[in-house]
């Protein structure tokens, strides 16, 4: 097979697995759950096929795995769509098949498959689980139930995969575009998975609605490129001749040229879907979903989509100096803003979500100070790390389920952070994982991917001159490690701090295999991206991933010359944010004693009120009072009411003149008129036959009189 | 020979007799019999007109014998009618028998 047409294919098994599920095997958990996995794997044994031989083309960034084929007629030509993997397309698709995989994987274990049925179980709603008799001693006991829909939630991901898959193999702006809608969609029915929980239906909506407001703006980018340049396709917008046009091309938008303008209205939808500062308000509220696996789409991959876009559009976006400064900021801004919101979050998967939102906010700023490599590297080492804890997370969450299942007491919270405590020995694994995943997070010198990752941001940012960005991701780097270490402090080490974190459980292989595979590539990935002049350790292993992403772009960036100051910067705001926060949070026996609980962070920054204030409740406003009790109940149906007074008036007016006098008159004198002739005439049928005889004896007599006269005397 | 005026006169008187009792009678039975009589005076004309016209042709009394038994079912036919009325409601009045009457 040629390896353009697997990529033609890499996208369609789990797009099949979808319609099979939802058509056919939807009452079958185990059929579902196997096309479900088996879809996936396929998935991912053609994205692996097609990385390997990216890896072995000569000159790959010049002449990439590309096909296309007409679509659309447009005119005399022809809308083209078709699959592009080149050196960037080829790291992506890499992360996406292996997390995809993985999630698929890890969701059979989370749905308790093979556990029974839950006593009050109901579709729509987290499984409560089921009581079990021990066959021995008839003694009962409470264990996890599977999830009422199972299948439907393998479905739902079959699509998801589909729209990633998708998009990463697209060789042009609207396919991609359509892949990104898929993913909001699914995105939408996942956050409300359980949507018999009104949390889950209003962050489902909360979600949609935002992406929504970056969609909009990202479709009115793709229209003026397309009206500006004739095609979407990358390859044929990314050259120098259209690219020159673009930015030599003003438009009437705050001075901007085309390339600026088009670029900022694409990184607005890259703000909605990867959430960033304003519109990053959805994704913690996305954590409503079932716990690890839609919180790991929301943190791990589909998020990484928007982040993904602009590295993709970055020939374009570095076009504008303008545009690139607000990218910086967002990103700059972002990543600081969330990782200070992250200290305050008690609730284990939140401090992900926000943790999640800083570390893109890391990914833009890079790319806003032009480090275009060092985006994708953290991109792709953050989607492994970041979705290794969120599965861990889920891992924890489950675990504590069985405690609360154990105790019986529901109103513990097994997501909160200070109901753990002391789990490591009960889930070794988990732990284990967690803590490489937490230390990557952090940047833990020398083994994690993230410490490269980030260590290579601060670098470009100190080398390239942008002190303000490299101050202000130097402190959100060591909030980050400061807030991670305080998340594996208090779920992990120390003394369980209620009864249920006491009987939590390690959780099946189903989950811990993904884990300790993410957990391989949180670690190892870092090391494909070494820079060549790090002291020691640089030149022992060439430093691939610069050389093969970078050359995606026309100019390869040049790495940034080696300095201590970031390098120093980045060990120590790494191994002091874990230190303190260790030390800090060792002592920490519940959420009061917490100095970090400030109604601030707690509350994010108020943002949420802030929106409520300044659009929902004007929304609600101008819906409820000026459409609703005004324009519809005032305006139209007064005009409404108006038409149908005078037609009432009008109707009556007929009637009266000419109905009821005229028609009515002449029907009812025909039919009176009528009876009254057979009353007249009624007497002479008497019924007696006598008389008709005798009638008809005169009659005869009168008739042959008159005949005899007239035909014989006459 | 008595002349054929005679018998006609004799059948026209006869058929008035049978014609004022269906007319005015009341009771059933009567009228039947001035059915009856008005057959017969019938009757008469016929055999007199083949008497006096064409004796050597049978049609009239063929037609004679043909009204007899007509009127020998009719008559058998009206009576066990009357009968079965006079069951039934025990009248035999013609008014009086008006269940078909709206």
């Amino acid at each position: 097979m040629t390896t353009e047409l697997l990529i033609w294919l890499i996208p369609l098994p789990p797009v099949l697995a979808f319609f099979l599920i939802v058509l056919f095997t939807n009452r079958n958990k185990a059929l579902s759950h196997t096309i479900g996995v088996g879809a996936a794997g396929l998935s991912w044994l053609g994205s692996m096929v097609v990385f390997a031989r990216a890896l072995g083309a000569e000159r790959l960034a010049e002449h990439p795995f590309h096909s296309a084929i007409p679509w659309l007629p447009t005119g005399d030509t022809w809308f083209n769509i078709g699959v592009l993997i080149d050196p960037f397309g080829a790291a992506v698709l890499f992360f996406v098949a292996w997390t995809i995989f993985m999630i698929f994987l890890y969701s059979v274990g989370y749905h308790n498959f093979g556990q029974p049925k839950g006593d009050h179980d109901r579709a729509g709603l987290p499984p409560h689980g089921a009581t079990v008799a021990d066959e021995k001693t008839g003694h009962k006991h409470m264990v996890p139930s599977v999830e009422p829909m199972y299948s439907r939630f393998f479905a739902f991901l079959g699509l998801f995969a589909f729209g990633m898959y998708v998009l990463v193999v697209s060789d042009n702006l609207l396919t991609m575009f359509v892949g990104w809608e898929i993913m909001g969609l699914c995105s939408y029915l996942l956050i409300g998975f359980w949507y018999g929980k009104e949390s889950a239906r209003n962050a489902a909506v909360k979600a949609f609605m935002t992406t929504r407001v970056g969609d909009v703006f990202m479709l009115l980018g793709i229209a003026f490129l397309y009206s500006a340049t004739g095609t979407l396709s990358f390859r044929e917008i990314f050259t120098e001749e259209v690219l020159h046009v673009l930015a030599t091309t003003a438009t009437p938008v705050l001075g901007l040229s085309a390339a600026g303008l088009i670029g900022l209205l694409l990184f607005i939808g890259t703000v909605g879907k990867s959430a960033q500062w304003p519109l990053h308000v959805w994704l913690p509220d996305a954590m409503e979903g079932p716990t690890p696996v839609s919180a790991m789409i929301h943190a791990a991959t589909m998020v990484s989509a928007g982040v993904y876009a602009v590295i993709r559009m970055f020939p374009l976006l570095s076009l504008d100096a303008s545009t690139m400064t607000v990218v910086a900021f967002i990103g700059t801004f972002t990543a600081i803003f969330a990782a200070s919101i992250a200290v305050a979050q008690n609730d284990i998967k939140r401090v992900l979500a926000y943790s999640t939102i800083s570390q893109l906010g890391f990914m833009i700023a890079a790319l806003g100070i032009g480090a275009y490599v060092a985006a994708a590297f953290h991109l792709i080492t953050h989607a492994f790390f970041k979705a290794l804890l969120f599965l861990g997370s889920g891992s924890v969450i489950h675990g504590m389920e069985h405690g609360v299942l154990h105790t019986g007491d529901h109103h513990v919270d097994p997501q909160d952070m200070f109901n753990m405590g002391g789990l490591r020995k009960k889930m070794p694994i988990t732990f284990w994982t967690f803590l490489i995943g937490g230390f990557a997070l952090s940047g833990f010198p020398l083994v994690t991917a993230g410490f490269w990752s980030k260590d290579e941001i601060l670098a470009d940012a100190f080398g390239h001159g942008h002190m303000a960005v490299f101050i202000t991701l130097a402190i959100a780097a060591f909030m980050t490690a400061f807030y991670t270490m305080r998340q594996i402090t208090l779920t992990f080490l120390g003394e369980p701090r209620t009864k249920e974190a006491e009987h939590a459980q390690e959780t099946p292989w189903t989950m811990t295999v993904p884990l300790m595979v993410l957990a391989f590539f949180a670690v190892t990935y870092g090391w494909v991206g070494i820079p060549e002049h790090f002291p020691g350790l640089g030149g022992l292993v060439p430093n691939w991933f610069h050389d093969f992403v970078g050359h995606t772009l026309e100019h390869v960036p040049e790495a940034p010359e080696f300095s201590w100051v970031p390098l120093l910067t980045s060990l120590g705001v790494a191994l002091g944010g874990l230190f303190f926060g260790w030390l800090y949070y060792r002592n920490v026996k519940s959420a009061k004693e917490d100095v970090f609980q400030i109604g601030v962070l707690k509350n994010k920054w108020y943002f949420d009120e802030a929106y409520n204030f300044l659009f929902i409740k004007p929304v609600y406003w101008i819906s409820e009072t000026l459409v609703y009790k005004w324009m519809d109940q005032t305006v139209i149906d007064g005009i409404l009411h108006t038409f149908g007074k005078v037609t009432d008036w009008l109707g009556n007016k007929i009637r009266n003149w000419i109905d009821l006098p005229v028609i009515n008159g002449f029907g009812d004198f025909v039919g009176f008129r009528t009876a009254d002739l057979g009353g007249a005439m009624r007497p002479i049928q008497t019924g007696r036959v006598q008389q008709y005889m005798l009638l008809a004896m005169f009659l005869l007599l009168i008739v042959g009189g008159l005949l005899f006269y007239f035909l014989v005397m006459a | 020979m008595i002349p054929l005026s005679w018998y006609l006169v004799l059948s026209a008187a006869l058929f008035s007799v049978g014609l004022f009792g269906v007319l005015a009678r009341r009771n059933a039975v009567a009228i039947l019999l001035g059915i009856e009589l008005m057959l017969n005076s019938v009757n008469i004309n016929l055999v007199a007109f083949w008497r006096y016209l064409d004796p050597t042709r049978i049609d009239g009394q063929v037609f004679a014998i043909i009204v007899f038994a007509v009127a020998a079912a009719e008559v058998a036919v009206g009576l066990a009618l009357v009968i079965s009325v006079y069951r039934r409601r025990n009248t035999v009045v013609a008014e009086e028998i008006d269940m078909l009457k709206w």
